[in-house]
């Protein structure tokens, strides 16, 4: 340290004047913010619940099960997910479907949010592309683990987000939570 | 007769109500505050919903202390088996009392004359003003060190310890520091120390205690500063890392400590504005209106003057706040060992050097 440091007091009026400049500089955007200047931010705070900040078109949300035109699953059951899940999170029972033209349909689809790490492996192996994670639900807790499990018609049920990342469909509530 | 009792018992309100709203105020402010020198918005979700309507009220975060004041109070009061009983709880209220009387003698304006009498704007007058709050300000630290010891507790009784060790080096410095001004005002009386700031040098400049002894101002300042055992000075507390003397206290008795805290930072802002800012003093605010020094003139009402001075403390006081926060959210928490050495290599015989350099000043300038 200098003379200048050592003496100490000149790097407090520094380091005041920093945190004063700080200071007025928000409050006067918190002022102008007040008296109708909408793009004035004072703070960087985003207020989570009630301010949402725009996701990434690309980011890897709640998963959903693509449906044929019909209502019934994309998903031929061909275990390609499942295999390749390295957090083992997706169970399928395989069923025979009707059509002829389709081999199989999974009487079962359920995924353990749980387990699960959202690395995308499953929509990445899909050969039907019927799972994709696009939905932009980020919030899902429950009470309990069985909560946690998602199962094929609550999956079915879901749709991808709006242009603007947010979500177009209700976000699932465990059957842990329902009143 | 009455009449003399309801005109003191008002004065002594006055002060009292300043010192307990403002005292509950700077906790919002210090959170508002910290939070817009950091980018943050800061408390803000506290609210009340106005029935019928439905309307959350919030109101900026104001709500914030009464929502603490409710938690504190509603907050399980725990003793350790192992504490005394009557000590630990006496300490929190010592800590407080001799905060909020420290204020007592400190004038908010000048003689107000209503009704044929003339009513001094100070809850007391004591011609020994400055002592008065130096000694409540050093006798709160005997609440800190009771609590510290009383809790039965290792780590509080280290922090009393600490507490004690720093308010010897703060009141030495801060004892030190104020000769000066009262070498230049001679007087020991608040109130004639503010009246004295009223005069101007060279016809033109107010006579305050800043700019006749700026290096008094700054030692008062930190030493002041340390006396409130805030941060950068708060080896005593140390909430977060080294525990300080309040470990075992809960509820409204922990917030009591906090409180004292708050009220001792009132008590330093307001010493500091009566001996450096000029108390109540308006520059060029004289009894009977303003008197510009390039010779114009404005007359006021007494009324008007007496609120005047009146606004005037209370904005300097405020301002001094405003100020000591930025302080408190800005420096890093000195050392145990570097506020010691601080205290008694530093602000001491600084201090010293300004009573012998205003001494040989006076001496010059002063006729005999």
């Amino acid at each position: 340290m200098n003379l200048g440091q050592r003496f100490y007091l000149r790097e407090v009026f520094s380091g005041l004047g920093l945190t004063a400049g700080h200071f007025f500089r928000n409050m006067g955007r918190h002022i102008a913010h007040s008296l109708g200047r909408r793009d004035a931010r004072g703070a960087v705070t985003i207020q989570y619940p009630d301010e949402r900040r725009r996701l990434a078109p690309r980011l890897r949300s709640l998963h959903r099960l693509v449906r044929r035109e019909d209502g019934s699953p994309r998903c031929v059951a061909c275990m390609m997910c499942e295999t390749v899940c390295p957090a083992r999170c997706i169970y399928i029972v395989a069923d025979e479907h009707p059509n002829p033209e389709i081999e199989k349909v999974p009487s079962r689809f359920d995924i353990d949010l749980g387990k699960c790490v959202f690395c995308g492996y499953c929509v990445e192996a899909c050969p039907e592309d019927a799972i994709r994670m696009d939905t932009g639900i980020l919030e899902f807790s429950s009470y309990s683990r069985g909560g946690m499990i998602y199962s094929k018609d609550a999956l079915l049920a879901l749709e991808p987000a709006g242009p603007d990342g947010r979500p177009t469909s209700p976000v699932p509530i465990p059957a842990d939570r329902r009143p | 007769m009455i009449a003399d009792l309801g005109i003191v018992f008002g004065r002594v309100l006055f002060v009292m109500m300043f010192m307990l709203n403002l005292g509950g105020i700077l906790t919002w402010v210090e959170r508002k505050q910290s939070a817009i020198m950091q980018d943050r918005i800061g408390a803000n979700r506290a609210s009340i919903r106005i029935p019928l309507i439905g309307v959350r009220l919030r109101i900026l975060g104001l709500l914030h202390p009464l929502a603490d004041a409710i938690k504190m109070l509603t907050k399980e009061d725990f003793m350790p088996a192992r504490a005394d009983r009557f000590l630990f709880s006496l300490a929190p209220f010592v800590s407080v009392f001799f905060a909020l009387v420290a204020f007592a003698s400190i004038p908010f304006g000048n003689v107000l004359h209503a009704a044929g009498r003339e009513i001094p704007l100070q809850a007391v007058t004591l011609n020994v003003g400055v002592l008065y709050v130096f000694a409540m300000l050093s006798l709160g630290v005997y609440g800190v060190m009771m609590a510290g010891w009383s809790s039965g507790n290792n780590f509080a009784l280290l922090g009393g310890q600490r507490a004690a060790a720093l308010m010897i080096s703060a009141e030495i410095a801060i004892g030190a520091s104020i000769i000066g001004v009262i070498m230049v005002y001679g007087s020991l009386d608040l109130q004639s120390i503010a009246r004295a700031q009223g005069q101007l040098l060279w016809g033109w400049i107010p006579k305050w205690g800043i700019l006749t002894q700026p290096l008094a101002f700054v030692l008062f300042l930190t030493a002041g500063i340390a006396s409130t055992k805030r941060i950068p000075f708060d080896t005593p507390e140390g909430e977060s890392e080294i525990i300080g003397y309040f470990v075992e206290y809960s509820g409204m008795k922990f917030g009591m400590f906090a409180m004292a805290d708050f009220l001792e930072t009132i008590v330093v802002a307001g010493m500091t504005t009566a001996l450096f800012l000029g108390g109540w003093q308006v520059p060029y605010l004289v009894a009977g209106g303003f008197q510009f020094p390039w010779g114009a003139t404005l007359a006021l009402p007494p009324l008007v003057v007496t609120l005047l001075q009146v606004g005037s403390f209370v904005t300097k006081v405020v301002v001094m706040i405003f100020f000591l926060m930025l302080i408190r959210w800005t420096l890093p928490r000195f050392r145990y060992d570097q506020a010691m050495r601080l205290g008694w290599l530093a602000l001491f015989p600084l201090s010293i050097a300004n009573i012998v350099l205003t001494g040989l000043v006076l001496l010059v300038t002063r006729p005999a």
